[in-house]
């Protein structure tokens, strides 16, 4: 009968195995060796990532001027958020201008829609630079404000890009797409594609709250001929000018409103989105989708007649002229002042002759993206 | 028993003992490094009034990340702390808007951030749910309910007592702001508290071990829900301290302060696992991620190296971490 | 106040101090303890010995509060207790060294001795700003860890930089501090070189000769045949015999624990009649 158990052969061998127990120390000291080895050699590379940081971060600026000479006219720009490419561009734009004319331009961008700490920390932050001055589009119109208000006391010129504040003269200036207007254009179009047709309105709005948004909102039932509450408007939802927003906003819409025949949407992201949902439906021909905001897919959407007209804006002119004003400003001390309206086109190969509009070779040629 | 024999027996672990009974040396000199970079590669960064800005800029980040610290520190973490903190300034922000008693308005909306934390402590502790699921939850769950309160609007904050913690302290244009001297304040009491009470000792000894923690007799249940009860009220001070520096109530505002904090605790050092870290390394690891923007826009750079490196330190922290927990395998 | 608030009870040698009678547990379909009996008496070290899932760590953790029974009960001083959670039996001075320590290995050694039963300063200090006495703590702890003679690195080294055994001597001594009635062992000796043990050992005696009965459950036969008074010899969730080393040898021992050779003990039926 076997009355030895594994845990007492195991007993015995703690105690009359030295041996064993010297195996086990030496092997447990390796494993802390290779430990300590291991440690050392991340601090060794944590020090080389030190040293390769300083090295950069020392031999940078000398290279960019970016604070080094004192004639240099510096320009901060401070975008919505680097992930619509709009603002891309707008800052490409402003970029390429700087660098034409000689002047360095500083660019920082909220971190989503809505980041008034990012933008008033990138303010900052460009006042302390020294900045002649800054072109914002502000996330929110009130947010800023403060940080703006210091720039100015401060004698920095700071002119709003797209979208207005609120107040309007809580800057210097503003340079912007009337997107009232806009919106407008938007609107008078959908009615006159939408024929005779009872309408049945979609709206797939941005960000609640958003100043852009509610003036393209408005500015698009003003066009269409329709108030705000009125039963034409069978659905409204946020997008947030994203893809997948609008996809999905536009397919629930559907499911509760088969009977919808024509879209309004806040960007074309937004509305190719809706168009995704649109033709899953099978309803590209009973719908009518108009956009605005003029990029270049969005020109290319109207191209291949996946939206009927989107209304164009010009990012880029927002961007020059905004650079040239500061650099303006900075050589004679001249200041713009009040709304500056870079215009708005109707964008379409379906064209009404009475609603003034350009056709997509027009659009490709000028969109922004 | 010999002293010296002690110091002997001691002297081979000395290194990484301290590395851990101190962890905040490291980010401190992180800190240090780049600040001598930039004040070396620009002439603006040691001014007075732009070291005030780092500061400033730091506030509302490190007000949320104190609490972070000290629910990561009990193992857990805290999604919702944003989301949370913005509730409260929609809710001071539209009830003074409709014309109530600002004082009474801000303590409800830091009684409102308290009750959030009240829920998330009691289904942690009481239901055992991890606190990573329960703080995304509730993250939508805040997030939603803000924007009902908010109704598609954003309220101009203009009482002076809610956006007081922007005004500066002293005199003016000193460049010290209430809101500093708060948050600078919260982080000496939750030091005291983390270090010189029995309450924090149980802090650490559940985030490094919650079984032992039981069976020593810490009454862990009510210890987590006083943890993330305590959070969510520094959360509300956190919206008091967001209205001083933006005088806006956005219900858009701080969507990515949870990260942000997080990034900030970790870079200061604390363990993502629990039971290890300092709270003053949470501050310098805020201050980390402030002078990086500031020094950065002062010397021109592409805004995005300054993700690129806060990432990369995010990366060396938790390795750092790692490699001091491996010793003990 | 000091650390131990009651002075030890040294009741005369060989009174009933804790008892547990018909222990049941179950655990879903495992039935851990079946009408387990245990006695622990004044002044000696009584050792647990079982096979692997004998219900040894069961019956502990039900003596310590840490489980509470299905049936049965608990006397202590021969009056019954009800312990629902670990802190009860350590107010009552009972003191447990958990077999997986229960030790914060991230924290210093005096700040683990006293986790969960902190020191604060006295007076307005204390009460209303609850601030510890630190200084007292650590003085505290490096006392007691002089009078058990167990040698360690500064009181403020974390518990993870200790060696094994250091760390079973952290959990043992904090164990050696508190108990006012007696002390249970689960294990401590597991995983430990010879050198270790025998400090460890070391510590148990010490905690004997102060007058604290050890309850020891242990695995190492030259261990318990060692230390122990009597022997309690676990099978299956019962007890199946009570012996001391005296009247058996290790091998002896091992037959009944495993049951190849049957107990002594009345109450357990499930090895057949007893053969004293
Ligand atoms: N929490 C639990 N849940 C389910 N079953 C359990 C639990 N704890 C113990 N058991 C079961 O109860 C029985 C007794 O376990 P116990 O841990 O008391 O044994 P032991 O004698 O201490 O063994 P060892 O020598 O391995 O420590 C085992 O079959 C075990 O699987
Ligand atoms: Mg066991």
């Amino acid at each position: 009968m076997n009355i030895v158990t594994p845990r007492l052969t195991h007993v015995g061998e703690n105690i009359a195995s030295v041996p064993s127990e010297r195996t086990k120390r030496t092997r447990s000291k390796n494993f802390s060796q290779f430990l300590r080895r291991a440690w050392a050699g991340l601090r060794f590379t944590f020090g080389v990532f030190v040293l390769l940081a300083l090295a950069t971060l020392a031999g940078f600026p000398t290279s960019s001027n970016a604070a080094g000479s004192k004639d240099e006219i510096l320009i901060g720009l401070v975008t919505k958020t680097e992930v619509n490419p709009y603002f891309v561009k707008l800052r490409q734009a402003a970029t390429a201008e700087a660098e034409k004319k000689g002047a360095k331009l500083l660019a920082r961008f909220g971190k989503f829609d809505g980041d008034n700490e990012g933008q008033v920390a990138a303010i900052e932050n460009f006042i302390s630079a020294g900045v002649k001055g800054i072109l914002i589009t502000p996330s929110n119109s009130t947010g800023v404000l403060g940080a703006v208000k210091k720039a100015r006391e401060k004698g920095i010129l700071v002119i709003a890009l797209d979208t207005a504040t609120d107040p309007a003269d809580a800057v210097d200036a503003t340079l912007a797409t009337d997107n009232f207007q806009a919106g407008v254009l938007q609107g008078q179009y959908a009615r006159k594609a939408l024929g005779a047709k009872a309408p049945k309105l979609a709206m797939l709005d941005g960000t609640p709250g958003g100043s852009v948004d509610n003036q393209r909102h408005d500015g698009f039932l003003k066009g269409f001929g329709i108030k705000e509450g009125d039963p034409a408007i069978v659905g409204k939802q946020n997008t947030h000018g994203a893809l997948d927003e609008g996809q999905t906003a536009m397919e629930n819409l559907l499911t509760a409103h088969p009977d919808i025949n024509v879209v309004y949407t806040i960007n074309e992201p937004a509305a190719e989105g809706a168009y995704a949902a649109i033709k899953k439906a099978g309803k590209q021909q009973d719908i009518v989708l108009t956009s605005i905001d003029g990029g270049r897919l969005g020109v290319k959407y109207v191209q291949d007649g996946k939206i009927a007209a989107t209304v164009m804006q010009f990012p880029k002119k927002m961007a020059t002229r905004g650079v040239d004003y500061v650099i303006d400003f900075a050589k004679t001390g001249k200041k713009p002042s009040g709304f500056i309206d870079t215009g708005a086109e109707l964008i379409t190969d379906k064209p009404f002759s009475d609603l003034p509009s350009k056709d997509t070779k027009f659009g490709v040629e000028n969109c922004w993206g | 028993m010999a002293p010296n024999a002690v110091a002997s027996i001691n002297r081979g672990t000395v290194s990484l003992g301290r590395a851990i009974a101190t962890p905040a040396v490291g980010p401190l000199v992180v800190l240090l490094v780049f600040c001598a970079i930039f004040s070396l590669s620009t002439h603006t960064f040691l001014a007075v009034g732009n070291l005030s800005l780092i500061i400033q800029q730091s506030v509302i980040v490190g007000t949320l990340a104190i609490g972070q610290s000290m629910i990561i520190l009990t193992g857990g973490i805290d999604l919702a702390n944003g989301a949370i903190a913005v509730l409260g300034t929609i809710v001071a922000g539209r009830l003074v808007n409709d014309g109530n008693n600002p004082a009474l308005c801000l303590l409800l909306a830091i009684f409102l951030c308290t009750l959030v934390g009240v829920i998330s402590g009691l289904l942690v502790s009481r239901l055992w749910l991890p606190p990573f699921i329960v703080t995304l939850g509730l993250l939508g769950i805040v997030t939603a309910a803000t924007r009902l309160i908010a109704q598609g609007g954003a309220f101009p904050v203009t009482d002076d007592l809610l956006s007081w913690t922007g005004n500066s302290a002293i005199r003016d244009g000193s460049g010290v702001t209430y809101g500093m001297l708060i948050m600078f304040g919260l982080y000496v009491l939750v030091w005291y508290l983390l270090t010189q009470t029995a309450w924090g000792r149980h802090v650490y000894a559940i985030g490094n071990n919650r079984p032992a923690a039981r069976l020593v007799g810490i009454p862990v249940q009510s210890r987590l829900l006083s943890v993330y009860v305590f959070a969510a009220f520094l959360y509300g001070v956190g919206a008091w301290l967001a209205l001083g520096r933006i005088p806006n109530a956005d219900p858009n505002a701080l969507q990515n302060a949870n990260l942000d904090s997080i990034t900030a605790v970790v870079i200061g050092g604390t363990s993502l696992f629990g039971g290890r870290g300092s709270i003053w390394g949470t501050i310098v690891g805020t201050l980390i991620v402030s002078v990086l923007r500031n020094g950065l826009t002062l010397s021109g750079f592409d805004p995005l190296w300054q993700d690129l490196v806060t990432g990369v330190l995010v990366i060396s922290a938790v390795a750092v971490d790692q490699i001091s927990r491996g010793k003990q395998r | 106040m000091s650390v131990q608030a009651e002075s030890r009870r040294t009741p005369a040698k060989g009174t009933m101090v804790l008892e547990a009678r018909n222990i049941v547990k179950r655990y879903g379909h495992v039935t851990a303890l079946d009408g387990a009996n245990l006695e622990l008496r004044a002044g000696e070290v009584l050792a647990v010995i079982g096979d692997n899932g004998a219900g040894k760590s069961t019956m502990v953790k039900v003596l310590c509060g840490a489980v509470i029974p299905d049936q049965g009960e608990v006397l202590l001083d021969g009056v019954p207790v009800h312990f629902t959670s670990p802190l009860d039996p350590r107010k009552r001075g009972i003191e447990t060294v958990y077999q997986d320590l229960a030790v914060a290995p991230a924290l210093d050694i005096a700040t683990n001795l006293f986790l969960g039963r902190e020191v604060r300063c006295r007076g307005i200090l204390g009460s209303w700003f609850r601030l510890l006495d630190k200084r007292r703590m650590k003085s505290e702890a490096q006392k007691e860890m002089a009078e058990l003679k167990f040698r360690l690195p500064s009181i403020d080294s974390a518990v993870e930089d200790l060696s094994g055994g250091q760390r079973q001597g952290v959990a043992v001594a904090r164990a050696a501090i508190f108990a006012r009635r007696l002390v249970i062992m689960d294990e401590p000796t597991a995983a430990l070189g010879v050198r270790e043990s025998g400090e460890v050992l070391n510590l148990i005696r010490t905690i004997r000769d102060r007058g604290l009965p050890v309850l020891l459950i242990s695995h190492n036969m030259p261990h318990v045949f060692e230390l122990a008074d009597r022997i309690h010899i676990m099978r299956l969730g019962r007890r199946v015999a009570l012996t001391t080393p005296q009247k058996h040898t290790m091998g002896e021992v091992v037959a009944i624990m495993t049951g190849a050779m049957p107990g002594n003990d009345q109450a357990s039926g499930a090895d057949g009649p007893s053969a004293a």
